[in-house]
This record gives C-alpha cells, sequence and structure tokens, in this order.
C-alpha cells in the first residue's frame, strides 16, 4: 500500500476535526482533497505570473501562457496522447460533455442518427444528449445494465448493429456502482459501425492508469477537482481529426480566425473551443496535481484502493444487514462501494457517521437510472483515494455499528 | 444522538396516521429531490376543519417521523390554526437539531399541508 502517513501529512484538510472528530474523508468520487502543492500553486500563480493568455505582448502574458501551455503538456502526457493541441480546458466534465453533445451534434448528427449512452450514465453524460437531441433531432438511446452495474453486452453489441448509431457515450468508471467497464470489448463494435466513441473518464482517470491509445477511444471527458486538482478547471481530448471538423460550442473572443458583424471564421483547436479567459491558474495547479499523481505512479494509486476496497468489502459483508449494490468481487471494479442497511435511509447513515466526522456521501448520486436498477431511490457511498486507510475503513465499520444500535436493527 | 432520538426513531418505525385514504376531500404528492423522500397526504375536511388527515411514502427517519408527528397534531384543527404552525414550531416538535442539509426532510410534510391548505 502506499506511504498514507506521508501522503496525509501534504493535505491540510485532513489534519482538521469535522464533529469534535478527526476527518474521515470517503467523498472522494464526489470532489477529492488538495494536496499542499496543489493550494499554494493557485497563489504562487497570482503571486508571480497572472495574465491573461494568448493575448499581451509583453513577457508577463508570455510567461503565463508558457504555464498554461505547460499543463496542456502534463495533461496530454498523463492520459497517453502526444499533442497538446488535443486538449480543451473547459470548467469541469459536465461542460466538456455539454460541449461534445452540441458540437458533434451539429457538426455530425441529423434526424435519424441515434446516439447510445448506458442505463448506468452520471446524469452529466445523459443530459447534454437529451438537449441537443432537442435541437438537431438525434434520439438518445440506452444500452440495458445487469444488476451489478455492469453493461449488458449482448444488449450493446445488438444496439450497435441494428440502430443508426453514429455515436457511443460512456462512462469509463461508473461513480454508483464502482465498475470498471469493458472499453475493449465494444470497440470493435463501433469501429465496424464506423461510430465515434466518447468515454467519460471522470471516475477513471483519477484512479487507474488511463491511455486513450490504449482504449481506442475518439474522445476523453474528466474534472480536475476529482483528482487532487482545483474547481473550475476540466478536460477534453480529442483527436485532432476530429476536432478540426467540429463547429464551435460556446462565442466569444479567442476562438476565432477572423469576425464579421455577421460571420465569423474559427480559429485552429484547441482554441476554437475555449472561448473567452481561461481557467489559467487552475490549469496550472490541475498541472501540478497531474505531476503528484504521476510521482506516485497510476499504478501504484489503483493498486491501493483495490486494497482498501477489497478489505472495506470484506468488512461490511460482515455486517448483517448491510446490503452492497454492485459487484461484491473485486473483479474490473474501482475504488467506490455503494451500499444500504435494510430498515435505514442512506441518508440517515450519512449523518450518523457525519456526527463521527466522517464523509460519506448518500443520495441517487446523478444516476437515477441506476438506483432504477437497484429498485431504490438511493444508496450510502464510500469512495476511496491515495490518502485513505484501513483505519478509516474501520471507523466506517463502527459507525455502521452505530447506526445500527440508534435504529434498533437487531440483525 | 441529538438528532435521532427515540420519539423520532419510534415515529419512523410506526409512523402515526400511515395509509392511503379513501373519500378524501384533498391530496397532495410531495417530493424532496436530494434525498429521494416521497410523501402522498391525504385529508378530509368537514367545513374548515381537518377532520382526518393520513399519508403514504417512503424516506429518511426525519421526513418519516415528521410526516407522522404533524398528522398526530393537525387532525381535529381548524384550517387558520394548521396554518399557524410554523417552520420553528415543527423542529419544535421534533425536539431535535436538523442541519441545514436535513432541513427540507423535516419541513416536507409541514410544506405539503400548506400547499393543501393555503387559501
Ligand atoms: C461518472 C461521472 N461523470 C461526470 C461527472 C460530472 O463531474 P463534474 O460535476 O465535475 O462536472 C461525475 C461527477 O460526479 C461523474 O462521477
Amino acid at each position: 500500500m502506499l506511504d498514507t502517513k506521508h501522503i496525509k501529512s501534504n493535505f491540510p484538510i485532513l489534519k482538521t476535526k469535522s464533529n469534535g472528530y478527526s476527518l474521515v474523508y470517503l467523498d472522494n468520487a464526489s470532489t477529492t482533497q488538495k494536496p499542499k502543492a496543489v493550494i499554494e500553486s493557485i497563489s504562487n500563480f497570482y503571486r508571480k505570473d497572472n495574465a491573461n493568455v494568448h493575448r499581451g505582448v509583453y513577457s508577463l502574458s508570455e510567461q503565463a501562457t508558457a504555464k498554461y501551455e505547460e499543463a496542456k503538456e502534463k495533461v496530454v502526457r498523463f492520459i497517453g496522447a502526444k499533442d497538446a493541441k488535443e486538449i480543451i480546458f473547459t470548467k469541469n466534465a459536465t461542460e466538456g460533455l455539454n460541449l461534445l453533445a452540441f458540437s458533434l451534434g451539429k457538426t455530425f448528427l441529423k434526424k435519424g442518427d441515434v446516439v447510445l449512452v448506458s442505463g448506468g450514465e452520471h446524469h452529466s453524460n445523459l443530459v447534454p444528449w437529451q438537449l441537443a437531441s432537442q435541437i438537431f433531432g438525434f434520439t438518445v438511446e440506452a444500452v440495458k445494465m445487469t444488476v451489478e452495474g455492469r453493461w449488458d453486452l449482448g444488449d450493446f453489441q445488438n444496439k450497435i448493429k441494428t440502430l443508426p448509431v453514429k455515436i457511443v457515450s460512456v462512462a469509463h468508471a461508473s461513480n454508483s456502482s464502482g465498475v470498471i467497464h469493458p472499453v475493449e470489448k465494444i470497440v470493435p463494435w463501433i469501429r465496424e459501425k464506423k461510430a465515434l466513441l466518447i468515454l467519460d473518464g471522470a471516475q477513471s482517470v483519477p484512479h487507474m492508469p488511463v491511455s486513450v491509445a490504449r482504449l481506442g477511444c475518439d474522445f476523453l471527458v474528466f474534472s480536475g477537482h476529482k483528482m487532487l486538482g482545483p474547481t473550475g478547471i476540466g478536460v477534453v481530448w480529442g483527436k485532432k481529426d476530429l476536432l478540426l471538423q467540429m463547429e464551435p460550442y460556446q462565442g466569444g473572443g479567442g476562438m476565432i480566425r477572423e469576425v464579421h458583424l455577421t460571420e465569423s471564421t474559427w480559429a485552429d483547436v484547441p482554441e476554437r473551443f475555449e472561448a473567452g479567459t481561461p481557467p489559467i491558474a487552475e490549469a496550472v495547479a490541475l498541472g501540478v496535481a497531474v505531476d503528484y499523481l504521476s510521482a506516485i505512479g497510476m499504478g501504484a494509486v489503483f493498486e491501493h484502493e483495490k486494497q482498501l476496497t477489497e478489505y472495506a468489502l470484506g468488512e461490511i459483508q460482515k455486517i448483517s444487514g448491510v446490503e452492497i449494490y454492485g459487484p461484491m468481487d473485486m473483479i474490473s471494479r474501482g475504488g467506490i462501494i455503494s451500499f444500504g442497511i435494510r430498515g435505514v435511509h442512506p441518508h440517515d447513515i450519512a449523518t450518523i457517521c457525519d456526527t463521527f466526522g466522517i464523509a460519506i456521501r448518500a443520495g441517487h448520486h446523478c444516476s437515477q437510472s441506476m438506483m432504477g436498477v437497484w429498485k431504490t431511490e438511493a444508496t450510502a457511498r464510500v469512495s476511496f483515494y491515495i490518502y485513505n486507510t484501513e483505519k478509516d475503513v474501520d471507523e466506517l465499520i463502527k459507525a455502521i455499528g452505530k447506526v445500527k444500535r440508534v435504529f434498533q436493527i437487531k440483525n | 444522538m441529538d438528532l435521532y432520538h427515540q420519539n423520532i426513531i419510534d415515529h419512523y418505525k410506526t409512523p402515526s396516521n400511515y395509509g392511503e385514504m379513501k373519500g378524501y376531500s384533498l391530496v397532495r404528492a410531495e417530493y424532496n429531490p436530494t434525498c429521494g423522500d416521497r410523501l402522498v397526504l391525504y385529508m378530509k375536511l368537514d367545513e374548515n376543519r381537518v377532520v382526518d388527515v393520513s399519508f403514504t411514502g417512503s424516506g429518511c427517519a426525519i421526513s418519516m417521523a415528521a410526516a407522522s408527528m404533524l398528522t398526530e397534531v393537525i387532525k381535529g384543527k381548524t384550517i387558520e390554526e394548521v396554518l399557524d404552525i410554523s417552520k420553528e414550531g415543527i423542529l419544535e416538535m421534533l425536539c431535535t437539531s436538523i442541519n441545514a442539509g436535513r432541513l427540507k426532510c423535516a419541513l416536507l410534510a409541514w410544506t405539503g399541508v400548506r400547499e393543501m391548505l393555503k387559501p
């Protein structure tokens, strides 16, 4: 496992108390905590490097631009691509998916075409397609999910074969079940169909080695704040030949080649997709977060979470009356566990955990379709990261015991 | 454990006035999207008096206990008396400290009842 003692010492917030207890932060799928290096990089940027990018001819602006571009270089290497011009910075994964839905919709889709998602998507990979479909006339179809939260591969293949699918947009890893989906299985079907593949990497890029070259996707989207970076920065990676064909998503400064009063022509990529002043300090800080993760190694990050998850699954299953949603085993899954206690609402579980300083999530996790598969309104969810320890799991287990006592759940 | 004292757990486990009502005068569904709490409230009125009230639904202990207690409180009261019950009154009734994140749960039934009886 990782040297969590050392890692923890890099995260100021983990030294704070919550309701009188040492904070046990187990809501990393929502957002992660930030190491000192990331926090300080933001203030350092404003102290030493701040100017707008791509605009000024003066040195300070060139310096800020260089830092911004350097962040793209770091990010592109981190996801196994080469050309930093294929990196678009957005506000978050949600904005990235909106960008793709509207730009791809306008450029490539017409009435009758199908965009295929899965029945387990985060709302941010569903609602943008619904909105864009109302404008561009395409249809959104969803692949069936198994009770474990895995793709029904038979249904997946069948839908790609029989429907006029132009785009497949799916999560690489699920934020509700923790499943890591078998992208390699669907890529050949998508290629044969000459469709495009978008991966929502919001829950994979922060937690495991991800290489777009190896995955064979056309686009990858993720959020900086879920991988030690600040809020306000997200990433879209796309193949350059596709980006070059695509219409812009938002208009404004920085994304144009020539502007006339009634029409304009578009800048090259990625500038075409970065209208207005981008989140510069946030981009720089994301670069620092990438450095931090790279120094640990994403293989080691994945292994650490895997061991914790295996331990937690074992401990949780020892408690009677607790049910786990999603896989019970370690096959193709990451560090997320959704669970419930029979007779107790997940919000009450989370509230009682909170009184012991344990932060867990309760709700539908922005995936009501997955809740539908599980026939529940909500689950409690724990999600691990590099600073979590077996002791954190032990605290959680104790709190679950307390929940059962408060609610007088006998067994 | 302040929030989940015995009275709340009791109301949650064996709620009063739980069940559908036949021949109701008013019915209303309430939904709390953050928790997924769902309530259906039924009321029978005689002139301006709530002669019977019941609810069905599912949700967290706070929302269910609040619905159970509130139905006990308002049964037999006039519309004006029911509308006089304030937010603070609900918190007093629950006899517990509720953080901002859970306030919606505590007030779900109260919100529904007010919507039903508002002039
Ligand atoms: C799978 C998945 N996709 C997309 C998102 C959206 O991320 P953001 O809210 O940062 O845009 C999330 C966040 O929870 C997620 O888990």
